[in-house]
């Protein structure tokens, strides 16, 4: 009988925590690039449509705030480097309400970086180096992939993501047996691309291998910047590793006003759909204003990473406690 | 009758789908980072017994489907339907065969098995994991055969037919998994 004080994922496990903790340190110390440590509570939070948050009460005499757990260190990692730190990365926690299945748990861990002066590309072959260090011992990964949002798109459904056309993507659902996607997705482009990919292309992305998919839809920039060559696709990369997903990065977005715009938007569309209000991060619009450093960036889960270097079938079999057991 | 999100989808909770009562097999949750949450949910359709797959976006809710599993007796069959009581009510319901399906080969007179009712009418009949039934007809048994190789049909009771050892006469009660088909041991009268 498995005991409800037990940990969920064995002892060998924790050491392999400790030791990928370990490699991730001495692999961005040799590359001149500082750890740095950012609060967990804040003020303010992203806002993120598909995001809920974890908020709790502050008792600073004589009045109560609202602090929000971070969904990712994100802004106050950009502070820092608006403020000159240089690259900077981060091992911690991030927290997102709602979430918990075989590749969720509400609370888990991040690896966060950024790299001033890196494009998109030059992030993408440190990713790179970085996943093939750290397998090395646990996972023989075959030679990295690299395929454009479109590319892979394309290839595997025939249909074009960044120009949208009901008629086409339904056909699709309905020749795959999902009539229930129209229902879903209605006119949503964005909505479509996340039921086609999560169903039909991310199982199927790096067999063995790690697998970067780039140049997303506009329509899915998040905080990435819009292509300058293309204005349809945007410079954020995702990684894969057997069909699991495992971080998510960008060409990070500069400029205060877009940046601005954004938080509005997004704003806008959490209030259309009943989601929990949230406070725009005004310290990142400041701080991007007084001049965030041109850098990419990338936070990577090291928990699912952790799946799959242990061929692990459920998050549980990584954490000491899951939520359930927290 | 409750309503339930796609959080509460556990294995084996009992809802309606496009109007027929269903049962949840398994719940995915799938969210890309930056994406829409969905659940991917196996459902097995309680009438037709087929399984499919279903997508939905997260948070959304389905009505709870009235499906109760009830220990009922068999009693006999009239021709038309097969009857079937509650041992300890005497309530007694009656069931169509096309509803009682691949169960009927198992069902002995006076043996229990279960009874799925949704809004109390029978959907489904499960019978008992182990039955012990009579053989009816198989072929002699070859003398000095005490090994389970190799086999031969043999006829029960009820008229299903399974494979038995060579060894098994006919008269003699045997034991079978009624999951499987298959023979267990013979039962000692």
């Amino acid at each position: 009988m498995i005991k409800e004080w037990h940990p969920s994922c064995t002892i060998e496990v924790l050491r392999l925590r400790a030791q990928l903790f370990n490699s991730i340190r001495c692999f961005f110390s040799a590359r001149a690039v500082l750890e740095v440590e950012t609060p967990l509570l804040g003020y303010a939070c992203g806002t993120d449509p598909q995001l809920d948050f974890f908020t709790t009460d502050y008792i600073a005499h004589p009045q109560r705030d609202t602090l929000f757990l971070q969904t990712s260190p994100e802004f106050a990692m950009k502070r820092l480097l608006a403020a000159g730190s240089g690259s900077i990365y981060q091992i911690c926690k991030a927290f997102r309400n709602g979430e918990s299945g075989r590749f969720h748990n509400p609370e888990f861990t991040l690896l966060e970086w950024y790299r001033v002066g890196f494009t998109l590309t030059e992030l993408m072959d440190e990713i790179s180096e970085l996943i093939q260090t750290l397998s090395l011992g646990y996972l023989s990964l075959n030679t990295t992939q690299r395929f454009t949002y479109q590319d892979i798109f394309e290839r595997t459904t025939g249909l074009n993501p960044l120009t949208f056309s009901y008629v086409d993507y339904s056909a699709f659902a309905l020749a795959n047996g999902q009539p229930e996607a129209m229902a879903i997705c209605g006119y949503e482009h964005g909505l479509w691309l996340d039921f086609i990919f999560s169903h039909h292309i991310q199982p199927y992305l790096g067999e063995s291998a790690l697998c970067m998919i780039y140049g997303y839809p506009a329509c899915q920039s998040s905080l990435a910047r819009i292509n300058n060559l293309n204005p349809l696709i945007s410079d954020r990369v995702e990684i894969f590793i057997n069909g699991i997903e495992l971080g998510n990065g960008y060409y990070e977005l500069t400029d205060a006003q877009e940046q601005n715009k954004r938080f509005d938007e997004e704003i806008a569309i959490r209030l259309e759909n009943n989601r929990p209000a949230t406070v725009k991060d005004k310290n990142l619009i400041a701080a991007l204003e007084c001049g965030l450093p041109e850098c990419a960036g990338i936070a990577i889960g090291l928990d699912r990473l952790m799946m799959v270097l242990t061929g692990s079938l459920t998050i549980d079999e990584v954490l000491s406690f899951p939520v359930r057991r927290a | 009758m409750a309503i339930y999100s796609t959080n509460e989808f556990k294995s084996g909770l009992k809802i309606m789908l496009d109007n027929d009562p269903c049962a949840i097999i398994e719940n995915e949750f799938v969210k890309p980072g930056k994406g829409q949450a969905f659940n991917r949910v196996k459902i097995r359709n309680l009438k037709t017994g087929r399984v499919i797959e279903r997508t939905f976006k997260s948070g959304e809710s389905l009505e709870g489907a009235d499906v109760v599993d009830v220990e009922m007796q068999y009693l006999y069959n009239d021709g038309e339907f097969r009857h079937f009581m509650v041992p300890d009510t005497f309530e007694q319901y009656q069931c169509e065969e096309k509803l009682v399906g691949e169960a009927s080969k198992w069902l002995k007179d006076q043996d229990n098995c279960t009874i799925t009712l949704w809004n109390d009418a029978p959907l489904s009949v499960t019978p008992i994991n182990f039955v012990e039934l009579a053989i009816v007809e198989t072929d002699p048994g070859v003398r000095g055969d005490t090994s389970g190789g190799g086999g031969k049909p043999a006829k029960l009771e009820t008229g299903a037919v399974v494979r038995v050892p060579l060894f098994v006469q006919q008269g003699e009660v045997i034991k079978v998994d009624t999951r499987t088909g298959e023979y267990i041991s013979r039962v000692k009268e």
